[in-house]
């Protein structure tokens, strides 16, 4: 395969704006979702069915003063949403959306690069995220701020190991770290089938990974204001905020690349599969938000250490003889 | 273990909930309905020939804990009476500022003239334009509605059952005909002086 600048110019700018439309409507389907499930009806003032939700807050977040706090470490605390923010798009990257398909003679393939390392990419990229977090926190100047840094930075390094483990089973399953190769390797049956412990195991760490409720301890308004985010206002908070949606739509995305059988599906195009698969997981999410409350500090601890790694080390040790045996 | 179905448990319940109708309504264009007892706006009415059922004599005024009525009376002139009585208001104002809507003047008034309604959205820019008029607050003419004075209504008694065999004393078997007595109706009430004191 060889490179063309004008092609992965084309796929980033799609890419893009297929993230950022993504946040923008996962924020109003969020709203709506979590609405319906307490029993509400949700923002449906602006526009049909408040279908321009997103907009006024767009416009209301762009219009905002963004506010430097006095005892800020300046630099930094400019910087640090944009890391959050830059990071969270480049995940994306190898994530294959559909199988790969010919236009006017040329083969177009819909994903932005078929690394051979692709879940080490991914691992890679995610970890990134914990700095615009952590220098942020630090740098607001705040106690607030620098505790819900602190904690996600805890939580991250309890968390991403168990992720780590959970994806080697797919991993030793399909012989191949590329993302690709791994949805071409679940063309008869579904890696959640065989790896039904993994995937359970990948999503609570994917959720604690991207600080959704019930890990939502960085954030948790009750003892930390608003967490390491406490101090930012207009743009810059709407980078976190983004960075926030666009994780759960790329640990969802993953899943369904690991777990779900990625493009695969009858009837309709692989894209379209991808993306009701996509769908589904992230009104999990918020299904989860809506029902679940807070954990403790030391539960989460006790549960990421004590649960979730030995369940993942099982899986790793489980798997690894089965594909030694019968593999 | 236990975790687990508690939380497969309270997922199912939310899920529940997201299949059901939506508790809250949307409030400008949609209304929930009230109960018939609910005490909002005042409404004057009338009787069917078109008179005013106000009377004039100042009793829901003088009802009035929050002194927000406010009432002149005139005398009927005989040959076009405004109310089958001697007056009429001819100035009948509630500042709705001043009024807790509880209700005392519905008690008070002897014709039923004055109920309060189920409009509850009262809005003015000023002050003065939260005192209503009796303009305002005057059925149109060919309207005669009784208002929430029905729903006040002491409920019928209820009618009269036989007390299971086994509740009841032998001597006082039979059923119950509905008919309520107080304590004065049977002469209790009227105790002398030193009532209480002669079995001791």
């Amino acid at each position: 395969m060889t490179f063309d600048l004008g092609e992965a110019l084309i796929k980033s700018v799609i890419i893009i704006v297929f993230l950022l439309t993504g946040f923008a409507y996962m924020t109003l389907f969020e709203r709506r979702a979590v609405a319906r499930l307490q029993g509400r009806l949700g923002p449906n003032r602006v526009g049909p069915a408040g279908l321009f939700q997103p907009i006024a807050d767009g416009v209301k977040l762009v219009l905002k003063e963004q506010l430097t706090p006095r005892d800020a470490v300046l630099p930094i605390y400019w910087i640090a949403p944009a890391i959050s923010g830059v990071v969270a798009f480049l995940s994306f990257a190898v994530i294959p959306v559909g199988p790969a398909f010919e236009v006017g003679g040329r083969t177009i393939q819909p994903w932005l690069a078929d690394v051979s390392i692709g879940i080490l990419y991914i691992l890679a990229i995610t970890s990134l995220g914990i700095y615009g977090i952590v220098l942020g926190g630090w740098a607001s100047g705040n106690k607030y701020s620098l505790i819900g840094a602190i904690r996600s930075s805890a939580q991250m390094i309890s968390y991403e190991l168990s992720l780590g483990l959970s994806v080697l089973g797919v991993v030793m399953l399909a012989g191949t770290l590329s993302l690709t190769q791994i949805v071409e390797a679940q063309k008869q049956v579904w890696f959640l089938i065989p790896q039904a412990l993994g995937a359970i195991v990948y999503f609570i760490a994917g959720i604690a990974e991207t600080n959704r409720a019930p890990f939502d301890l960085p954030e948790a308004e009750q003892e930390l204001v608003a967490g390491y985010h406490t101090e930012y206002s207009g743009l810059r908070f709407t980078l976190y905020f983004m960075a926030e949606y666009i994780n759960m739509i790329t640990v969802s995305a993953i899943a369904t690349t690991l777990f779900l059988g990625g493009w695969w599906g009858p009837f309709a195009p692989g894209p379209w599969w991808f993306l009701i698969k996509v769908a589904a997981l992230l009104f999990v999410y918020i299904w989860l938000r809506a029902t679940l409350p807070r954990l403790r500090y030391d539960q989460l601890m006790r549960f990421g250490w004590l649960v979730l790694l030995p369940l993942a080390v099982l899986n790793v040790g489980v798997t690894a003889v089965a594909v030694v045996f019968w593999g | 273990m236990a975790a687990i179905i508690d939380i497969v448990k309270g997922l199912g319940i939310t899920f529940s909930h997201m299949l059901k109708k939506p508790d809250t309504v949307s409030y400008p264009e949609e209304h929930r309905p009230q109960p018939p007892r609910t005490r909002g706006r005042h409404v004057l009415h009338r009787y069917e020939d078109g008179k005013e059922r106000c009377i004039g004599c100042m009793l829901c005024s003088a009802a009035c804990p929050a002194n927000a009525i406010y009432i002149e009376a005139a005398e009927n002139d005989p040959a076009q009476p405004v109310s089958p009585g001697e007056r009429y208001a001819k100035v009948y104002e509630i500042d709705m500022l001043r009024c807790i809507f509880c209700g005392a003047c519905e008690q008070a008034c002897p014709t039923g003239a004055v109920t309060l309604e189920k409009q509850t959205e009262l809005v003015s820019l000023t002050r003065r334009g939260m005192v209503y008029s009796k303009e305002m607050l005057l059925e149109p003419l060919g309207q005669a509605t009784r208002g929430s004075i029905l729903a006040w209504a002491a409920p019928p008694p209820k009618p009269a059952v036989a007390l299971a065999e086994d509740l009841v004393l032998p001597e006082n078997r039979g059923a119950f005909d509905g008919t309520v007595a107080t304590a004065a109706s049977v002469g209790k009430a009227n105790l002398p002086a030193t009532a209480g004191t002669e079995d001791r």
